[in-house]
């Protein structure tokens, strides 16, 4: 009975404990092998150059990071990809936003239009990337053709540097619409009606309604949405890589952090270079994040409990 | 009142038909690009929007080409074992997370919260260094690897865990049932929404990854409808009659689950997304 600290944890307390770590063990152990110590693991091949044809890797402190910082394709990398996420992540919500608020009321089809503006969330990017490729393309696309028709001047969209990014980021609003719009929508929906009952009696119109209402109320959910779509955004990928090969002459204009990854750890086989970059993502999600979370407290309305 | 009302509906329902229309254009062109020749599919003068007839000469080549059914066969595989592992062990976990007091338990749910907010391409070469090092690259379990548990299941399932009422725990220990049972039999079908939202969300993006099975499994055999779609564009880049009907073939079974389940996946992905 003198087992010190153990003495006053009962049996069914200690059967609690049991339980609980037999729960958790096969998530913890495959956390920690699949995701914990591969952190640690990429910083550490940071610092390694890989060697040439099994010579292992050599290392090279910090020479990864200096050569990043040097780099210019990794400075292009980034600046495409802060401006690829802000041209989708703004002109995307704000298009979901408008849709929502449209859904959200008795419209006639209503079911119709949440299920067709889904449908680009449940297809490949890779299929979804060809036919773009195959409407953006300068010979024979729907796009110049139609352009033409109108008298303006045709378009090469995936091959004009000034122009690539921006026809994929038109991409990656086309297939986050919907998913932004299911999210706004339940949001939307747990507003609750008796809000906009009174401020009708109080005579107020559809518009002030949205602005008094439904947009303080809607902004917790806009607020992740945000951060969410900001983080998948800064980690575009899909879309880069099936339309913007290395030869193009778009690409220093169009390349991301995260493509740029993948051809320095997999097509170049440079997996200590490759990790750099890729730590260079996570300061820059980190960043971003964190601004973002300090901002909130200017725009985001939470109601107050009880 | 009436009067008032119609002239709003009307633009609202303009601005959803033309958002609509955007959204499904680009598949509408797809199907009808994937039966026409080459020479139709270039036409341009004029525009050649219905082939002039429906041949299944593309399909029948790329299927013969590239095979689809094995493709099939690993997507499926891929997305079913990466379900099971994600139910099966994201709820376990969850469920202590939420309803057990055991030393250990925050700090372990915090390792939870960090692998979440980690960017995923951060672990790739080492799971790719791993599946390399026990020799089972091009297979299946190379697939379900990165997948094997799910910290976002575990957080998600947890939330939905903790929804629920105390005194249910009670009067199961009251009938004599241990925690093991209690959590089979009592709280787990409770939280049969979260089950079903985290299965679509698991099926949805592991079926639409591209970089992990582009990276791990090289060879044709091993590859998913997703991987072999990128190595489908870079052989036939010319011949877009034929690379559209290798897109149709790939989305389609998706698709026609999704209008099936339209309820299911537009709720489950609403719910995984809101209770983050």
């Amino acid at each position: 009975m003198s087992r010190g600290p153990y003495k006053k944890v009962s049996l069914s307390q200690r059967s609690e404990w049991y339980w609980g770590w037999f729960l958790i063990a096969p998530t913890m152990v495959g956390l920690i092998v699949l995701n914990i110590i591969p952190i640690f693991q990429t910083l550490y091949l940071s610092f390694f150059k890989s060697g040439d044809f099994g010579r292992g890797n050599i290392y090279v402190g910090l020479d990864n990071y200096r050569k990043l910082l040097n780099d210019p394709q990794v400075w292009h990398a980034v600046g495409n990809t802060l401006l690829y996420a802000l041209m989708v992540v703004p002109t995307g919500i704000a298009l979901a936003m408008i849709t929502a608020v449209l859904l959200n009321r008795n419209i006639k089809g209503r079911v119709l239009y949440r299920t067709i503006y889904f449908i680009p969330v449940v297809a490949v990017p890779a299929a979804v990337t060809m036919v773009w490729r195959w409407l953006y393309n300068s010979h024979y696309g729907l796009i110049n053709y139609l352009l033409s028709r109108l008298n303006f001047s045709t378009v090469n969209w995936t091959t004009d540097p000034d122009i690539a990014l921006a026809s994929i980021a038109l991409i990656g609003i086309w297939s986050t619409v919907g998913y932004n719009m299911v999210l706004l929508l339940a949001g939307l929906q747990e507003i609750p009606k008796t809000y906009y009952e009174a401020s009708e009696i109080d005579g107020a119109g559809k518009i002030r309604q949205f602005f008094v209402i439904t947009l303080p109320l809607i902004t917790p959910t806009l607020f992740f949405v945000v951060v969410t779509s900001m983080i998948q955004a800064l980690q575009v990928f899909d879309v880069i890589y099936m339309m913007i090969d290395v030869t193009n002459p778009a690409y220093e204009r169009s390349v991301s952090l995260v493509y740029l990854f993948y051809n320095n750890s997999f097509k170049y086989l440079n997996k200590g270079y490759g990790s750099a970059i890729v730590m260079l993502l996570l300061v820059i999600i980190m960043i971003v994040t964190v601004i973002q979370v300090k901002a909130q407290r200017k725009w985001v309305y939470y109601m107050k409990e009880g | 009142m009436a009067e008032g009302r119609k002239l709003p509906g009307f633009f609202a329902h303009l601005f959803l038909l033309a958002g609509a229309f955007l959204m499904i254009l680009p598949f509408v062109w797809m199907l009808l690009t994937s039966f026409k020749t080459v020479t139709e599919s270039t036409a341009w003068d004029p525009l050649v929007i219905f082939p002039a007839s429906w041949k299944w000469e593309n399909y029948l080549e790329v299927l013969k080409q590239y095979d689809f059914l094995r493709l099939y066969w690993n997507t499926l595989a891929m997305m079913a074992l990466r379900v099971i592992c994600a139910l099966l062990f994201s709820s376990m976990a969850a469920y202590a997370f939420a309803r057990l007091r055991f030393p250990g338990r925050d700090l372990c749910f915090g390792l939870v919260l960090f692998q979440m907010m980690v960017p995923p391409q951060i672990f790739i070469i080492p799971q790719y260094l791993m599946v390399d090092a026990m020799g089972m690259r091009n297979t299946i379990f190379a697939l379900l690897f990165p997948g094997l548990v799910s910290a976002f299941g575990t957080f998600l399932l947890r939330q939905f865990f903790m929804g629920l009422p105390k005194e249910l725990e009670e009067s199961a220990k009251l009938d004599g049932c241990n925690i093991g049972q209690t959590f089979v039999r009592v709280m787990l079908p409770l939280v049969r929404s979260g089950l079903v939202a985290l299965a679509i969300f698991t099926a949805l993006f592991a079926f639409k990854d591209l970089m992990w099975p582009l990276i791990v499994n090289t060879s044709a055999k091993a590859a998913t409808l997703s991987s072999a779609l990128a190595k489908i564009q870079s052989a036939y880049s010319v011949n877009y009659p034929q690379l559209m009907a290798a897109a149709v073939i790939a989305i389609l079974p998706m698709l026609v689950v999704y209008l099936i389940f339209q309820k299911q996946f537009v709720e489950g992905i609403a719910t995984s997304g809101g209770k983050l």
